[in-house]
């Protein structure tokens, strides 16, 4: 009774929709109907979206993107979860540091970015130039050699901060006497990371890693805002919308649709077995 | 591969560099001194981008476009923040943001907060298929149903109004509200719940005078984040809105010609300017929230 009308609302909402979609990526629907009468197509558009090259470049730049993010921030994540958590003065304001940039909204953040990353009036460019990291200003953006390095930049940059607030999490639930135990056995810090820290931690590790990168791997808002639909720098979703809204063609984006649902779905298969094989 | 003999003056070493490090007050120092460093780039590459767009939205158009580069205004202007204000799009995406976050926000709580009662003080079957359904919900990409909502978006003639986007932002808010209410609901003490039905009210007035009150600071952190949530959303408002006036703002963010209508150049003294304006109550709401947020987002994630 209670539950009637979360569920009537997802039901409607996501379900609902799931499943038409689902329908539509077996037709040759479009939005304006009248270009030609929708009908059942079997699975052309599935043999069509195997030959798709341009879909394949979208599949490999968002795994790359996926890789490169979630691993510097699980990296960087832990070094500052580890820093922050010792105790020092000022750890407080630090936590609040860390908030101000998962705060940011995306799109907001990649325009702040677009424009350190401006390459004549860019303070990226000059900071470097002036420290003698760049020999002279570069295009970050619309060169290809350096056009996914700046986006993997601002997600590390906005991401990161709350990895680290997951993992710190963590590592505030392991207890102190352990550490103390370790040291008067006289193990080293960082055999102390390896043998109490890293395996007590690994339920928020792996959590935080899911959760990363099945976020990294429906990206849209940052690639959008820095390429619009550039096809060699296009993701699965930006690839998707631009199919369904720019084209209308719904029949084969809701392909699309469900073959990035599939390769999602396979990333969490393989995470739950990795948890499954490594607990045994 | 290293030899005994090498291990044991290995070790040696530190421990009587280590003694002195931790003795001597001047040896204590010298140990913080990495320390303190790595705090400090950490809070340089924290705020660095927020501090840029800062001055950036202080610098006159004259100082921002040229070579090379202050690291501070030299005349600090409000010019950008009033021509960014006094843009029309700008202005409407303020007023439709409120009204799209806000009412996301509203339903997601009424709604949510009901199915938390019963997910969390009920037992029933069928109760943890409901919870696995939220949870996966919370996850679902929201690309997967594009196609599916755009039709039926428009078979509502809901195309291009705000409507759209507080049906469709619903797919986000409602699971996380649910899961995170839920958490909440389950760590309250059941005594309460018990003394109230004994003196003979109905399980509704257990809930809204019981229970409510007692999730109330659940319910301003879930707020929050459901706010946040639809306020930074992109990918729907791009796809389901097409007038000017009705765009929220990531879309004006993005989309900003300022007043002048340049378009040789972006302005973007005022897209900063505008960057700071929607940023900053988010942040000063997040940093007085702050504990809560932080317990509501571990509620979220790491329960999982």
């Amino acid at each position: 009774m209670l539950l009637l009308p979360a569920l009537a609302v997802v039901g409607f909402v996501a379900i609902y929709p799931l499943g038409k979609t689902i329908y539509y990526s077996f037709t040759n629907q479009e939005f304006l109907a009248g270009i030609e009468p929708t009908k059942w197509v079997g699975l052309r558009n599935y043999r069509e979206l195997w030959h798709d090259s341009i879909f394949r470049t979208a599949i490999w730049t968002t795994i790359k993107f996926t890789l490169i993010t979630v691993g510097f921030e699980f990296v960087l994540g832990m070094i500052i979860a580890l820093v922050v958590n010792s105790n020092f003065r000022g750890r407080g304001a630090m936590r609040a540091v860390m908030l101000v940039p998962w705060a940011i909204p995306t799109v907001v953040a990649a325009q702040m970015w677009k424009w350190m990353f401006d390459d004549v009036y860019g303070v990226i460019n000059d900071a470097g130039v002036r420290l003698h990291l760049l020999s002279h200003s570069r295009a970050w953006i619309s060169e290809p050699g350096t056009a996914l390095a700046s986006v993997c930049a601002v997600d590390i940059w906005k991401t990161t901060p709350f990895v680290a607030l997951l993992l710190l999490a963590g590592l505030q639930v392991i207890p102190r006497d352990l550490y103390e135990a370790a040291s008067v056995d006289g193990a080293s810090k960082l055999q102390q990371f390896w043998r109490i820290t890293l395996p007590l931690l690994r339920p928020a590790i792996l959590v935080t890693l899911i959760f990363r990168t099945l976020d990294a791997l429906r990206v849209f808002d940052v690639f959008y805002v820095f390429f619009g639909n550039r096809p060699d720098t296009q993701t699965m979703a930006i690839y998707d919308q631009a199919t369904i809204v720019g084209d209308g063609h719904v029949g084969y984006g809701s392909a699309v649709s469900v073959a990035i649902f599939l390769i999602i779905g396979l990333f969490v298969v393989i995470y739950v077995t990795f948890m499954r094989v490594t607990e045994e | 591969m290293s030899t005994v003999a090498e291990a044991t003056r290995a070790r040696a070493r530190p421990v009587s560099r280590g003694r002195w490090l931790r003795r001597s007050p001047v040896g204590r120092f010298v140990t913080k001194v990495p320390f303190w460093l790595l705090i400090a780039v950490i809070f340089v590459y924290a705020l660095f981008p927020f501090y840029w767009a800062i001055r950036s939205a202080f610098t006159p158009d004259g100082e921002q476009f040229k070579t090379p580069i202050d690291y501070f205004p030299k005349h600090p202007t409000w010019a950008n923040f009033r021509e960014a204000l006094s843009a029309s799009t700008f202005q409407h995406a303020l007023i439709n943001s409120t009204i799209v976050a806000g009412a996301v926000t509203l339903i997601s709580l009424a709604i949510g907060s009901l199915a938390a009662y019963a997910l969390g003080r009920f037992r029933f079957r069928g109760k943890s298929a409901v919870l696995y359904l939220m949870l996966s919900m919370t996850i679902f990409p929201q690309i997967a149903i594009l196609g599916a909502l755009y039709t039926m978006i428009n078979d509502f003639h809901l195309y291009d109004t705000l409507g759209a986007l507080i049906l469709s932002y619903m797919i986000f808010t409602l699971p996380f509200t649910v899961w995170v209410l839920t958490s909440f609901m389950r760590g309250l003490p059941g005594d309460l719940e018990e003394a109230a039905y004994v003196d003979g009210a109905t399980p509704l007035q257990v809930f809204y005078k019981v229970l409510l009150p007692l999730i109330a600071p659940g319910l301003v952190t879930t707020g929050l984040l459901a706010f946040i949530a639809a306020w930074n959303e992109y990918l729907y408002a791009l796809s389901f809105i097409q007038t000017p006036n009705h765009y929220t703002v990531p879309l004006s963010i993005t989309t900003f010609v300022g007043k002048s209508g340049s378009t040789f150049q972006q302005p973007w003294g005022q897209i900063m300017a505008a960057t700071v304006i929607v940023t900053l109550p988010l942040i000063t709401a997040t940093l007085i929230l702050q504990r809560r947020i932080l317990a509501g987002l571990t509620a979220g994630a790491v329960k999982g």
